[in-house]
């Protein structure tokens, strides 16, 4: 495809606001007379709160009120109405609805004062009296009663066996077992969670909200407070990164719109780094693996079984174990997935969730297996490469892994490797060579689009999506400009407020492909409504011209046939009369094809190969380079794109090296809780990184060809480093993270 | 945190008057751990004497051939000194080993010595401390001490001391000079921070209302072969799990003076002069080294998360002072990697 373009590297629009710091966030929104809350978090993991002594700090000059369960009121009697859009089931938490306690750093009362300062040191002199029980914090101890999630979040799809592994691994001539785990993850943006309620009086509220869905926190305060949506607008024009934590609405949002109304005033809540250990986390799985090849290297047997933990209260699933009934080819495949319940919050969706755990384990073992098969990683994966998905029985919409495994390889030099452990040095340092890989779903939602052209030829495209920094705003504003032929700088497109379009929740890696395809819609669908009006203007060239028939570019509408024929965009609108035309695209098509099963197995998929260097006294590692080869469909634009992905294997560095979030199981409490201590990699750690988009095309997948970018790149990584440092030192760790003790 | 009143004070006489005035006051120099420990409620002072208007901020050479560090001298200021660089490189490489240079920019060198411990359980008030909080017991024993001490420890407290900057002031035989109510004096480095004991919510030996006004490094800096070795969990920003500052005067192969203080694994620098001792007059060699290193560590206790670091410190010390041997010091072995080397 020739573009103005789509496809061509293009800096984020948003940038300039970003650095000089007029994007503004949740908490930056200063609205008159606007009061603090400050949240007071449990110091127990379990029990119930017997007394709360209000009164001394109700009696400091500038305190508004306590709120706790002894004086908030319930708003809402029944869960489905604290349920958000992705609400696992379950019996969702409450903030301040009663005095029981089930995790540690639960909120217990939110103070309210004129400033910041004051409604923070209120909260650390109010009393609280607690009785405690025996909480369970343990996943190793609640294997046993683990059970099968039945009802999950909306998409879970609980794991599916086919043929008979027993059989399978009787078949098998050379064999691998083994356990793998990794802690629990907190995302950490770094922008804390944060909500600014701008009171309007009469209960009408503008709710400025960290969130990576607008609509997700309005649905849930107009459930929970019975506010019709005209009254709880909810706006969130940038996130500070998200990576799932704010898919589901976090309590301080509850607590803001309820002061809020409570008050009659505005009010803002802000989380501390502490607080922002108190809810949802990539969930700790521990995982066994067995795997069976026969004398050719073909797998026989593939079987993978985790054990996840979820609270005490829902059941939060993810995919962990499926992706190995997809990944390679195999007949006998036996999957297990279960949960365990535990005194903490709800585990969230975390960048390439259930994948980014799965994969640890399932990449791991492959390494392993093709040692104890006497094959090369990479020989060991193309032997076993999958053509069909046998997962769900489809054909792949398109599946360009090759093409990662050949590029990446190249790029890497993957040939020069050799195989024996320790066999490969840098001076006195070990060498090792490592790879991954996975696969991610291409999801597409409906998404709502408007289209508005005025009078000076500047066209707005509008849609209440979100950006979480993955260059939202940049991808539409090209689409959009590509669609009508306009000028980049001619373009405008508005996210993030709950008065445009419904668009769903950014997340799942569908923003692009859901938001991006429904841009176009909404464009053809502004062509055609700019052709209709010139039927009434003096344009004989263009009279019974159909939508097929035109084409846009440099701000004309022009006849495919005769390109000559031109009108102006900007004349057409001023003939109009009006000040604007707009168009929104229909989201029924899109609706109806998510209620037919699918014809395709729509994925993305990568290939990372990671090079250590490890001191062999000191066992010290460096990553030192990583090339990820990425098969995700039509790039729109290879910067952004890049970025995200040069984020994902960070994030994959950080997940195999550094990345956790310690518990003391005696106070069942997160220890960690700070930038300081909870570790992800720093620029030193990072050195080079090589992103290698393969050419996919897909005319299946969506128009546009897209299967998005945010989780595929993080897949395989963790592994591929645990598979290199087990090249550079014959030393196989299979619990996240590899820190430095367990290399001594 | 609390609400608090501030000064600054235009005098040392002044400012240790004002301290004396004020119950609950405290000194703050560049503010990176107070008002850390502030926002944590760990601290809560009511007064707050601003130091940053004392001068105190110079680096001169003193009569006796050593250099003296004004108290209010930034970290990154002391650490890119030309006199530091030349004569004491162990220093620089100990302060640029450490936090961040934003922190860096704004901390001063007596604050450095004034940090607290980064125990988890010391920074939170749900859990007991007996360094916050005396009497109520030590989390860290029992409890996830992965960064806690091996050396030195009491059944009261396993924390150990922050700083990079302190193991190196540590090897080198600082002095700290103070000034308090009763006026002037001078304190030996290895004794100004204490061990835990029963008393483990008393960091260093300074008397109340006692201000730091400067460091005095004596001429001997060891600048041809020193080594400061810190290994953590990443790369930048994050303390040490073991550090070693080793510094050697050699005669040919013969050690002939030695210095070696660890950080990450005690309440205080360790300078282990015992250790020091069995180096004098021996060859420098792998073997010495090694003797050495257990020699350090024949009195480490691991307390389970943290057990690794007594094997970890044995080797950090063996290849800390091989470096300083061959002069191949680098601030992190992780360092070696040269980002050229794959640019194709």
């Amino acid at each position: 495809m020739n573009t103005d373009y789509i496809g061509k590297p293009t800096s984020r629009v948003d940038g300039p606001a970003k650095v000089t710091g007029t994007a503004k966030y949740a908490a930056e929104y200063n609205v008159p007379n606007m009061l603090y809350g400050y949240v007071v978090s449990s110091p127990i993991a379990k029990g119930k709160i017997t007394k709360i002594d209000a009164a001394p700090v109700l009696a400091l000059a500038g305190v508004q009120q306590v709120f706790s369960h002894e004086n908030v009121p319930h708003f809402a009697i029944f869960d489905r109405s604290y349920q958000d859009e992705i609400a696992p089931g379950g019996s969702p938490f409450r903030p301040l609805y009663d005095a029981e306690i089930k995790f540690s750093l639960q909120p217990v009362a939110l103070v309210v004062a004129d400033t910041f300062e004051l409604a923070r040191y209120a909260a650390s002199v109010l009393h609280i009296e607690y009785e405690e029980v025996a909480h369970e914090t343990k996943l190793s101890q609640h294997i046993d009663d683990a059970y099968e999630p039945g009802k999950g979040k909306i998409g879970f799809q609980p794991p599916k066996s086919r043929g008979n592994f027993g059989k399978g691994w009787k078949e098998g001539v050379a064999h691998v077992e083994a356990q793998f785990s990794h802690h629990a993850q907190h995302h950490n943006p770094m922008e804390n969670f944060a909500t600014t309620v701008e009171w309007l009086g009469d209960k009408h509220l503008n709710i400025y909200d960290k969130t990576q869905g607008a609509f997700n926190s309005q649905l849930l305060v107009t459930k929970i407070f019975g506010l019709s949506k005209d009254r709880a607008r909810v706006i969130s024009k940038y996130t500070g990164g998200g990576f799932g934590s704010g898919l589901r609405p976090q309590y301080q949002l509850l607590l803001a719109v309820m002061a809020s109304l409570e008050l009659e005033r505005s009010v803002r809540v802000s989380l501390t780094r502490e607080q922002m250990f108190s809810f949802g986390h990539r969930p700790e799985t521990l995982q066994h693996v067995a795997l069976a090849t026969a004398a050719d290297g073909s797998l026989t047997g593939i079987n993978h079984f985790a054990v996840a933990e979820t609270s005490q209260f829902e059941d939060f699933t993810e995919n962990v174990v499926g992706w190995s009934g997809m990944l390679y080819d195999c007949k006998n495949v036996a999957l297990g997935y279960r949960l365990a319940k535990l005194d903490v919050y709800t585990p969230l969706d975390m960048r390439a969730p259930g994948a980014a755990s799965g994969s640890i384990a399932l990449e791991i073992a492959m390494d392993e297996m093709a040692y104890a098969a006497g094959l090369d990683p990479l020989e060991f994966r193309m032997r076993n490469y999958s053509d069909h998905d046998q997962a769900q029985d489809l054909p792949y919409s398109s599946k360009a892994l090759r093409k990662c495994y050949h590029e990446g390889a190249a790029k890497f030099g993957w040939k020069q490797r050799t195989a024996a452990p320790g066999s490969m040095r840098d001076g006195n340092l070990l060498v090792g060579w490592g790879m991954g890989g996975g696969v991610w779903d291409a999801t597409k939602l409906p998404a709502s689009v408007r289209a508005s052209l005025d009078a000076d030829g500047h066209l707005t495209v509008s849609s209440g999506t979100n950006e979480i920094g993955t260059g939202t705003y940049t991808i539409m504003t090209q689409i959009a400009a590509e669609s009508m032929g306009l000028p980049i700088e001619a373009v405008t497109f508005v996210l993030g407020d709950t008065e445009l379009p419904e668009s769903p929740l950014q997340g799942g890696s569908w923003t692009a492909a859901s938001v991006g395809n429904s841009v176009v819609e909404a464009c053809t669908k502004l062509g055609e409504a700019l052709l209709k009006q010139t039927q009434k203007m003096d344009s004989p060239a263009f009279k019974g011209v159909k939508i097929d028939d035109v084409q846009f570019a440099n701000g004309q509408m022009r006849l495919r046939s005769d390109s000559t024929q031109a009108m102006v965009l900007r004349d057409v609108v001023q003939a109009s009369g009006e000040p604007r035309i707009e168009a929104e695209n229909s989201t029924l098509l899109a609706k109806l094809a998510m209620l037919k099963p699918p014809k395709y197995s729509m994925h993305a998929h990568n290939a990372v190969f990671v090079e250590v260097k490890v001191d062999p006294d000191l066992m010290t590692v460096h990553v030192t380079r990583v090339v990820n080869a990425v098969a995700a469909g039509r790039i729109l634009n290879p910067k952004t794109a890049r970025s995200q992905v040069l984020g994902s294997v960070v994030w994959g560095l950080g997940m195999a090296l550094m990345e956790e979030s310690v518990m003391d199981h005696r106070f069942g409490r997160y220890m960690n809780h700070s930038l300081a201590e909870y570790h992800v990699p720093v620029n030193a750690d990072i050195h080079a990184i090589d992103v290698v988009f393969v050419n996919e095309e897909d005319d299946k997948v969506n128009p546009l060809g897209i299967k998005g970018l945010g989780e595929v790149g993080m897949l395989g990584v963790a592994a591929a480093v645990a598979n290199a440092i087990y090249h550079a030192t014959g030393k196989r760790v299979r619990d996240m993270p590899i820190t430095i003790d367990k290399l001594l | 945190m609390n609400s608090f009143t501030f000064t600054q004070a235009a005098a040392v006489d002044a400012a240790v008057r004002e301290k004396a005035s004020h119950e609950g006051a405290a000194y703050i120099g560049g503010g990176t751990n107070l008002v850390d420990l502030m926002k944590e409620n760990v601290a809560r002072p009511t007064h707050l004497i601003g130091l940053k208007k004392l001068g105190l901020d110079t680096i001169e050479n003193t009569p006796d051939g050593g250099l003296r560090l004004g108290a209010l001298a930034t970290n990154a200021d002391t650490a890119y000194h030309p006199e530091v660089i030349s004569r004491y490189p162990l220093l620089n490489q100990a302060i640029l080993a450490g936090a961040s240079p934003q922190l860096r920019n704004m901390a001063t060198d007596g604050g450095n010595l004034m940090q607290r411990t980064r125990c988890y359980y010391f920074y939170d008030l749900a859990t007991p401390c007996n360094k916050r909080e005396p009497g109520t017991g030590c989390s860290a024993i029992g409890g996830y001490n992965r960064v806690c001490g091996i050396l030195g420890t009491s059944d009261s407290c396993i924390a150990t001391h922050p700083s990079d900057m302190c193991v190196a002031l540590a090897a080198l035989d600082t002095t700290v000079r103070v000034s308090g109510p009763n006026g002037e004096r001078t304190i030996k480095f290895e004794d100004f921070h204490r061990l835990p004991g029963d008393h483990p919510e008393r960091d260093n030996t300074l008397e109340p209302g006692e201000l730091i006004t400067g460091l005095d490094l004596p001429a001997k800096g060891f600048a041809q072969h020193f080594s400061y070795l810190k290994l953590r969990d990443r790369t930048s920003y994050a303390f040490a799990l073991v550090s070693v500052a080793a510094a050697l005067e050699l005669d040919g192969n013969t050690i002939k003076d030695a210095r070696l203080a660890l950080g990450g694994v005690a309440h205080k620098a360790w300078r282990d002069k015992a250790a020091e001792a069995l180096l004098v007059g021996q060859p420098a060699t792998a073997d010495t080294f090694r003797r050495v290193a257990a020699k350090v560590l024949e009195n480490a206790k691991g307390y389970g998360e943290n057990t690794f670091k007594i094997e970890l410190a044995k080797r950090a010390i063996v290849r800390a002072l091989k470096q300083a041997t061959e002069m191949k010091a680098t601030v992190d072995t992780n360092a070696y990697f040269q980002p050229s080397a794959f640019n194709s």
